[in-house]
C-alpha cells in the first residue's frame, strides 16, 4: 500500500499526486513510468513519473482526468492508500550532450517532459522548450520548466496565453532561427505525428513517448505492441521512447481506440455507482 | 479391491451450464467414492505409475490410505514429495504421465490418481487441516526467490521449511504465476493458490510483490544482500504468427487475453475496472492448452462461435485430451489443418475477419510430425471481430539483460546443471521455465525441488 501524501486537482481535468514509493524514488530516471492500481477492482494503469523526492520516498505523478481510472484517482484523498505501484519502468530517456535540443510537450505530455528536460540541461545542453495547450488555464508545470529552458515558448491554439499556434508552428520558427541538434517531443498522438514529420525532413533526430495500452509493463502480454521501423517492439520494455521517424503513429492511434466502448460503460457504472453509494473507493 | 470396478466418474458441471459461468468444472469427488476408486489400485510391489510421475509421489502409498479412510494420512504420503497437490491434480496431464504408466490402463480403465490426489488436498484445505509444519532450526542465512510461479513457491516452501528466511520477488501484484494469471479459475480456482501463498506467508516466507528484478535492482544487487538465489522467472514472451493485420484492434496474445480476464477479473466487468472484448464470433490459433484455455474462456464471456484453429490435425494437437474433449463440448468449433494467412481489418483498424488456407499433411517433418502442407487455392474467409494467437511462449528476457554473466542458451532460456539447478553464477540457482522453455507445472515443481536441494548443500557447505 503506497501512502498518499497530497492529491490536488490543479485544473479541471487534471490532478496531481504526491505519493510513497520509495523504490521508485531511489532508482527512477528521466523517461521512466509506474503502473498503479488504485485498488482491488482496480485496473493496472501506467503513468509517468513526473518528479521524485529520494530522501522522502515519494513520487509526483500528474494524471488527465479522461476516464475511471483517472477520475477514481481524482478522489482519493491525502492520507489514504494506492493498492499497487510497480516500477520503475521502461528504457530511460538517452540525457547526454547532443548540442541544442527542443523539448516539445503537448498538454498533459508536459508532465513527463519535466523530467528529461532537466535532465537536458544538467548535461549541459542548450534547451529550447516549447510548450503547448489547447487554452492558456490549460498548462502544468509552466513556472518549473521556465527555470530550465535557455529559452521557453508557450503557446495555445487560442491565443489565450502566450503565442497563438500550434508547437509545430513554434518548431518551424526555431529551426529556422538555429541549428538543432534533438527534438524531444511528448504529447498528443497527432501532435507527435506532426513534429515527426517535420524533423525528418531535416533529418533531425526526434523522440517521442508513446502512451499505448498496458496491463503487465513487463513485456509479458504484447498488449503495448507497436509498429516501429516495420517492426513490432513492446512499448513497456523496448520504450515507452522511440525514434518519431519510424513510429507508426497511425496505427498506435488505432489500438488506442480498442476499448472506446467498454470505457463509456466502466465510466457510466462507475458514476451511477458513485451516486448510489456516496462515496468512492471503499469496497470497489 | 476390486480392479474390475469401474474408473468412478467425476461429476461435472453440465457443458450448457457451465458455459455460462466460471465456476470449475469437475465437481470433486465425493469421500465415498474416491474411496471406492482408491480400492481398484492393485498396490503394485513395482509401482510403474510412480515411474511417470516427474516428482516420484508415492502413489500406492497414498492410494492405500485413501482406501483405508485415512484422508489426513494420504495428504501426508502426498507432502512428501509435491508441496501443490491440489493443483496438480488438477492440471497435470496424467493421461501421459503417472496413470499413463498404471498398469491397470493395459486391460481396464487407470487409477484416477491425479483426481484422488486433487481430492485429498481438497480435503484436507475444506475439511481437516494439516497442522502447519515445523520449521526447521533458524538458519542465518538469506534466500532470495525470483518468480512466484510453482517453481519458486516450491524453493521458497522447502527452504523456508528448513529454517532459512526467504524472501519472493514477483513482478506482479499477485504472486502464483501462470497459475493466476493464466490457467482460468474453471480450471484452477485461484482461491487454492492463495490458499498456498498463505500458508507460505505463515511459514515466514516474505513476498514482495511489483518488484521486477533486472530492471533497476540487478541479480548482482540482489546477490549482494542474500546468500543465494533461485531465478524462476517463467515463459513469459508472447510469439505471434508474423502475418499481416496482427497490429489491428481485436488481436491478442494469449498471455494478454488471459492476463485480463484472469488476474485483472475482466470476466467481471464493469464491475471490476479492466475491460476484454467479448466477440460475436472469435477465433484461436493454436491447440495447446493455452490455446483450449483461451477459447473456452471466450465461450463463457458470451461469444457465439469460438473457432479454434491448427494447421495440423487432431492426432497432433499437443492439448490435454480432456481440455480438448471439454472444449468441444463447450461448443468450440475445431477448424483443424487450416492456417490464418492474414487478418483482415474495417475502415477504423478494427479485426473483422481473417483469411485462412486448407492444408493437408505431407511428408514426416523433424519432430516425426506429418508436415502440414497449403492446398492451393482453398482460401476462405471466418468472420471474426476478436482474435486470440496461442502459439507458444519464449524465455522473459528482463532480468537476464542487467545478469551478462548468467548463461543462457540461443533461445534464451538460462543453462543450470539437470541434478543441483546450478547456473554459471556462483550462488545463483535457476528452474521451470526459464530454463526448459514452456512445460508443465509439475516439472517446474520438480526442478524447484532439486534446486531447493541443491541450494541447502550449496548453503551448508559453501562449496560451488
Ligand atoms: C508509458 C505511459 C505513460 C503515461 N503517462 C501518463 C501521465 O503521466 N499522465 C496521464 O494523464 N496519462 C498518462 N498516460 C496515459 C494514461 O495511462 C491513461 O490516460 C489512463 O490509462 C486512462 O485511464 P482511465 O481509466 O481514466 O480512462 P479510460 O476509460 O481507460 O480511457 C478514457 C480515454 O483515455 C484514452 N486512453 C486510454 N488509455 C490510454 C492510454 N494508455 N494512453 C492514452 N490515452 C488512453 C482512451 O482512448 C479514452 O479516450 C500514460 C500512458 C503510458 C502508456
Ligand atoms: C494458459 C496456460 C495454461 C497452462 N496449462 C497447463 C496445464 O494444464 N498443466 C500443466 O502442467 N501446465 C500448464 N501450463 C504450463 C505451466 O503453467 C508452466 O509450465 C508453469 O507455470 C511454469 O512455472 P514457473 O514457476 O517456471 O513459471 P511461471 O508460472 O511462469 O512464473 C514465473 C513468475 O515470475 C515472474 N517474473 C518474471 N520475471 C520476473 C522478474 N524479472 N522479477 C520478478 N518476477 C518475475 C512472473 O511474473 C511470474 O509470476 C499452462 C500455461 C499457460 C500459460
Ligand atoms: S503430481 Fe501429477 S504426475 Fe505426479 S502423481 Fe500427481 S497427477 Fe500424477
Ligand atoms: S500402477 Fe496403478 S494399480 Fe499399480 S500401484 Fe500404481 S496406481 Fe495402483
Ligand atoms: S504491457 Fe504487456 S507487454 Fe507491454
Amino acid at each position: 500500500m503506497h501512502y498518499i501524501h497530497s492529491n490536488d486537482i490543479i485544473q479541471p481535468t487534471l490532478g496531481k499526486m504526491v505519493v510513497d514509493a520509495p523504490y521508485v524514488a531511489e532508482y527512477r530516471k528521466p523517461g521512466q513510468f509506474i503502473i498503479l492500481r488504485i485498488d482491488e477492482c482496480g485496473e493496472r494503469m501506467p503513468l509517468t513519473i513526473s518528479d521524485a523526492d529520494k530522501t522522502k520516498g515519494t513520487i509526483t505523478l500528474f494524471y488527465q482526468i479522461v476516464g475511471t481510472t483517472t477520475k477514481k484517482l481524482a478522489g482519493m484523498k491525502a492520507g489514504e492508500r494506492v493498492k499497487d505501484i510497480v516500477g520503475p519502468l521502461g528504457h530511460p530517456t538517452e540525457v547526454e550532450k547532443y548540442g541544442t535540443v527542443v523539448c516539445i510537450g503537448g498538454g498533459i505530455g508536459i508532465a513527463p517532459l519535466y523530467p528529461i528536460s532537466k535532465g537536458m540541461k544538467e548535461a549541459g545542453n542548450k534547451v529550447i522548450n516549447i510548450l503547448g495547450a489547447r487554452a492558456g488555464n490549460l498548462f502544468i508545470l509552466e513556472d518549473e520548466m521556465s527555470r530550465i529552458g535557455d529559452d521557453n515558448i508557450v503557446c495555445t491554439d487560442d491565443g489565450s496565453r502566450g503565442k497563438k499556434g500550434f508547437v509545430t508552428d513554434m518548431l518551424r520558427d526555431v529551426m529556422a532561427a538555429e541549428q538543432v541538434d534533438l527534438v524531444v517531443a511528448i504529447g498528443p498522438v497527432p501532435m507527435m505525428k506532426a513534429v515527426s514529420m517535420q524533423t525528418k525532413e531535416k533529418g533531425i533526430k526526434t523522440y517521442v513517448s508513446l502512451n499505448s495500452v498496458m496491463i503487465d509493463g513487463t513485456g509479458m502480454c504484447g498488449g503495448c505492441r507497436v509498429t516501429v521501423g516495420g517492426e513490432t517492439k513492446f512499448t513497456c520494455v523496448d520504450g515507452p521512447e522511440f525514434d518519431g521517424h519510424l513510429v507508426d503513429f497511425d496505427n498506435l492511434g488505432s489500438r488506442l481506440k480498442t476499448y472506446h466502448v467498454e470505457e463509456k460503460e466502466s465510466y457510466t457504472t462507475y458514476n451511477h455507482k458513485c451516486k448510489l453509494d456516496g462515496a468512492v473507493g471503499d469496497e470497489c | 479391491m476390486n480392479a474390475k470396478t469401474p474408473r468412478q466418474k467425476m461429476p461435472e458441471q453440465r457443458p450448457e451450464d457451465r458455459k455460462r459461468n466460471f465456476d470449475e468444472v469437475p465437481l470433486g469427488y465425493t469421500p465415498e467414492v474416491a474411496v471406492v476408486e482408491a480400492g481398484r489400485c492393485l498396490q503394485c510391489k513395482k509401482p510403474l505409475c510412480v515411474e511417470g510421475c516427474p516428482v516420484s509421489i508415492n502413489i500406492p502409498g497414498f492410494i492405500k490410505e485413501i482406501a483405508e479412510k485415512n484422508f489426513i494420512g494420504a495428504i501426508k504420503v502426498i507432502k512428501e514429495s509435491s508441496s501443490l497437490p491440489a493443483v496438480c491434480g488438477r492440471v497435470c496431464p496424467q493421461e501421459s504421465q503417472c496413470e499413463a504408466k498404471c498398469i491397470l490402463g493395459k486391460k481396464f480403465e487407470p487409477v484416477a490418481i491425479g483426481k484422488l490426489e486433487g481430492f485429498v488436498a481438497d480435503y484436507e484445505r475444506e475439511v481437516e487441516h494439516l497442522p502447519a509444519p515445523v520449521p526447521g532450526v533458524k538458519k542465518d542465512k538469506k534466500v532470495a526467490i525470483i518468480g512466484s510461479g510453482p517453481a519458486g513457491l516450491t524453493v521458497a516452501g522447502e527452504l523456508a521449511n528448513a529454517g532459512y528466511s526467504v524472501t519472493v520477488f514477483e513482478a506482479l501484484h499477485t504472486p502464483g504465476g501462470v497459475l493466476v494469471y493464466g490457467i482460468p479459475e474453471f480450471r484452477l480456482p485461484k482461491k487454492i493458490v492463495t490458499y498456498e501463498i498463505d500458508a507460505l506467508a505463515a511459514l515466514g516466507v516474505e513476498f514482495v510483490i511489483n518488484r521486477i528484478v533486472g530492471l533497476s535492482e540487478s541479480l548482482g544487487d540482489i546477490m549482494k544482500r542474500f546468500d543465494a538465489a533461485f531465478v524462476a522467472t517463467g515463459a513469459g514472451l508472447p510469439s505471434f504468427l508474423n502475418i499481416p493485420g496482427e497490429e489491428l484492434q481485436g488481436v491478442y496474445s494469449a498471455n494478454e487475453y488471459l492476463t485480463r480476464v484472469n488476474l485483472m477479473k475482466a470476466y467481471k466487468f464493469p464491475e471490476y475496472d479492466t475491460p476484454v472484448i467479448r466477440g460475436n464470433s472469435m477465433a484461436v490459433f493454436g491447440a495447446g492448452n493455452v490455446a483450449m484455455d483461451s477459447a473456452r474462456t471466450a465461450v463463457r464471456l458470451g461469444c457465439d462461435e469460438v473457432h479454434l484453429i491448427y494447421r495440423r490435425s487432431r492426432d497432433e494437437m499437443p492439448a490435454r485430451a480432456e481440455e480438448s474433449h471439454h472444449a468441444e463440448e463447450e461448443g468450440v468449433i475445431f477448424d483443424l489443418l487450416t492456417n490464418p494467412v492474414r487478418l483482415l481489418g474495417d475502415e477504423n483498424g478494427r479485426l473483422c475477419g481473417v483469411e485462412c488456407v486448407k492444408m493437408e499433411l505431407g511428408e514426416p517433418d523433424d519432430s516425426g510430425r506429418r508436415r502440414p502442407v497449403e492446398i492451393k487455392g482453398s482460401e476462405f474467409i471466418i468472420k471474426i471481430d476478436a482474435a486470440i494467437v496461442a502459439i507458444g511462449n519464449g524465455s522473459n528476457p528482463i532480468l537476464q539483460k542487467t545478469a551478462p554473466d548468467l548463461k543462457c542458451n540461443k533461445w534464451g532460456n538460462i543453462i543450470a546443471d539437470e541434478t543441483t539447478m546450478k547456473t554459471s553464477v556462483k550462488g545463483v540457482f535457476a528452474g521451470g521455465d526459464i530454463v526448459t522453455g514452456a512445460a508443465t507445472v509439475i516439472e517446474a515443481m520438480g526442478a524447484g525441488r532439486k534446486a531447493a536441494k541443491g541450494m541447502i548443500d550449496y548453503l551448508e557447505s559453501g562449496s560451488w
